[in-house]
């Protein structure tokens, strides 16, 4: 798979794994929170994440990266910005001003809602949707719905990190997933 | 100050940047004229350019730190603008974030609002003492929130070199202590889209 792939390979990815800092017992006991603010003090590891991601998708004509609040709102603007592709974040509830579309999704205990705006993308475009990690797919697969919805056709989802271990890459079943770190 | 009045009056780039923004009437609350940036973000090159702005403004500081701002009520839209400055530069980005948000050891300030108080949060350890650093926000209004961010990063030790915003009233100096404030637009008054 394409995370092997990556880790075989390119050097970068030593410095960006070590980079991120694992906290035990946040947000509650018995998780081992994946911390990716460490990432960010350090310049080359940042750069090299961004770049990863960049060399992977720029030649894709990918016109849209739709980030996840909020750290995917971190790594997908600086990708948006270098492959030429437009920016748009998709928030939780009442946070985007004027007409927007809603998508509900499980959690673990309950359901949430993920918005979008209405007319930040076009049927026919193509896009990638970016955030830190994924976990269990549960917001990566609300984030395809409300693109597809739309008419839009979902290309890859990008992560930094993935945890292999909650089956999220079986619940985006067909559609692609790209992760640095697992 | 205001970059048109700060060597880049005339600069189209900032006519792209004003025209891209949208006004959205009555949110969060009635009489409030919102300044939406999301239409900034659907213009590549509106983006762009706000980015190489505050780049090219930047670059030669000597800032090592590039910390967000959370915004009041809408938090995170300083995120959106924050890290990329930051690569370019070759400064660490640092998020400024609402309560129980960063994992492990944090330091808090807290802000007033029109009603009530909230507080930021930075992580101890992002930044040492001596560091130059520049607070980013997309939007100012009275500066309460960069505020509490300046006093979170001289709490730690750090230099606080200026404060920048897309979008600002010139009142929101008032609240800034002597901190420079530099402002790439004013707020549109009336819808646009």
């Amino acid at each position: 798979m394409a995370s092997a792939d990556v880790k075989a390979q390119d050097p970068r990815i030593a410095g960006i794994s070590s980079a991120i800092r694992v906290i035990p017992d946040f947000p509650k006991p018995g998780i081992m929170f994946q911390d990716i603010t460490t990432l960010l003090l350090d310049t080359k590891a940042f750069r090299d994440t961004i770049d990863l991601f960049v060399e992977r998708y720029k030649d894709k004509n990918i016109s849209v990266v739709a980030g996840i609040e909020a750290r995917g709102f971190i790594f997908g603007p600086p990708i948006a910005l270098a492959i030429g592709a437009k920016f748009v974040p998709m928030r939780k509830p009442k946070k985007l001003p004027g007409e927007v579309i809603s998508e509900e999704y499980s959690l673990e205990y309950g359901k949430d809602v993920m918005e979008m705006h209405v007319g930040a993308v076009q049927a026919g475009e193509r896009a990638l949707i970016v955030d830190d990690l994924v976990a269990t797919g549960g917001t990566l697969s609300a984030a395809i719905r409300l693109l597809e919805r739309v008419g839009v056709h979902v290309v890859e989802c990008a992560c930094v990190i993935e945890l292999p271990e909650l089956k999220g890459r079986e619940r985006l079943g067909e559609k692609p997933l790209f992760v640095l770190v697992s | 100050m205001f970059a048109a009045e700060n060597g880049l009056r005339g600069d189209p780039r900032l006519q792209g940047i004003s025209k891209a923004i949208r006004v959205v009437p009555d949110f969060p609350i009635p009489g409030i004229m919102f300044q939406d940036i999301t239409t900034l973000l659907l213009d590549h090159k509106a983006f762009k350019d706000t980015v190489d702005i505050f780049v090219d403004r930047y670059r030669d500081m000597g800032i090592s730190v590039v910390a967000a701002n959370v915004n009041v009520g809408i938090e995170a839209r300083g995120f959106v603008f924050g890290p990329s400055i930051a690569l370019a530069i070759g400064a660490k980005f640092v998020p400024l974030r609402k309560p129980n948000k960063l994992p492990g050891e944090v330091i808090s300030e807290a802000y007033v609002l029109e009603y009530g108080t909230d507080r930021l949060e930075m992580h101890v350890g992002a930044i040492e003492p001596g560091e130059r650093a520049l607070v980013i926000d997309d939007l100012v209004a009275t500066g309460g929130t960069l505020s509490a961010a300046v006093r979170l990063l001289e709490r730690m030790g750090a230099e606080v070199v200026e404060c920048a915003c897309v979008v600002g009233l010139p009142e929101g100096q008032r609240r800034l202590d002597g901190k420079p404030l530099y402002i790439l637009v004013e707020p549109r008054l009336s819808v646009n889209y």
